[in-house]
């Protein structure tokens, strides 16, 4: 009996194969990852960065805005991290923080110029078109039903595509 | 309150989306960037898909981008509704049309499909990536202006012409 209950506690503690059955991130974490988004969503709404014709003025060298703010964005996010990575900060359970570099390949130019013509066209990166969502702009479904099946089309052209 | 109310100067929404970055690190443990989220979605919604890009992805881990695009959305309305004097004008009403609809989708697939391909948007490359000096962001940004700006001044007319 003790041999059958034991078996059954280490398959329950292990169960087989799958990757995507690995521990998750912590309730913690989904909460403060729904309270930065909601802070970010306010961000985006308010700087009107959510605007097609501001991020169309961008692209036609009509007015700063848009780079002014993605260059402050940025000045601020390097100097957060120089001082993240001088003070070995760890997050709020202790865990190091650590930034995981994204490679080049073939598709960072390729897939990049693809996603700056949808950008212009749509005058929407992802973030946008949720709280293009959010603030009841029913158009930014029609976003975001194109960017769900451009991404489709990823999944199913990968192995062939170069990288 | 008055100044709440009325659309961020360009300085103070890029310091608050530059805090973005340290503040999702310091809470959620994550990097910041929000593409994720498509492929995120698209895992939860075929488990099974024969596609390796989906049914590989750990959608434990990546559960936190869905929970942070929802906190977007969350953002966006409370923007809206509550913090701003005047209703944010998203996109042009002519979007607002067979031929805007069809646009949209378009746009939108080159945004799933271009961000998936190129490993990440304007907020995992442009700002997080280039924030950590990591060169393939660097190259992903400027080929997001090269497709955007190409598009805009390429195929402006017919684009953004009459609809």
């Amino acid at each position: 009996m003790a041999t059958v209950s034991e078996n059954k506690i280490k398959s329950e503690a292990s169960p087989p194969g799958k990757s995507n059955e690995q521990a998750g991130v912590s309730s913690l974490a989904l909460a403060m990852s729904l309270l930065v988004g909601t802070y970010f969503g306010i961000v985006l709404t308010k700087s009107e960065v959510v605007r097609w014709q501001r991020v169309h003025d961008m692209f036609l060298f009509k007015e700063a805005h848009m780079y002014l703010i993605i260059g402050v964005g940025v000045v601020v996010a390097m100097i957060s991290m120089l001082i993240i990575k001088s003070q070995r900060a760890k997050t709020i359970e202790g865990e190091p923080i650590v930034y995981k570099p994204k490679p080049f390949h073939k598709g960072v130019v390729i897939g990049g110029m693809l996603f700056g013509a949808g950008w212009a066209i749509t005058g929407a990166c992802p973030g946008p078109i949720y709280a293009q969502i959010g603030a009841g702009a029913w158009l930014g479904w029609v976003t975001l039903a194109g960017a769900m099946i451009g991404m489709y089309l990823y999944a199913m052209l990968k192995s062939k595509l170069p990288h | 309150m008055d100044f709440i109310m009325q659309p961020w100067p360009w300085w103070l929404s890029g310091i608050l989306v530059g805090l973005t970055v340290p503040m999702l690190y310091f809470l959620a443990g994550q990097g910041f960037g929000i593409s994720t989220s498509l492929q995120q979605v698209g895992a939860m919604c075929s488990p099974n898909s024969k596609l390796p890009y989906l049914r590989d992805f750990n959608r434990r881990k990546g559960l936190w981008t869905l929970v942070f695009a929802i906190g977007i959305v969350i953002g966006g309305f409370i923007a809206n509704n509550f913090l701003s004097a005047e209703p944010v004008e998203f996109l042009p009403e002519s979007f607002a049309s067979v031929g805007g609809v069809v646009r949209l989708l378009l746009g939108g697939i080159l945004v799933g499909f271009g961000t998936r391909y190129a490993g990440g948007c304007t907020s995992g490359h442009s700002i997080t990536g280039i924030a950590n000096l990591n060169w393939p962001s660097l190259v992903a940004t400027i080929f997001f202006f090269v497709g955007g700006l190409g598009v805009t001044w390429g195929l402006g007319s017919l684009i953004f012409g009459g609809f």
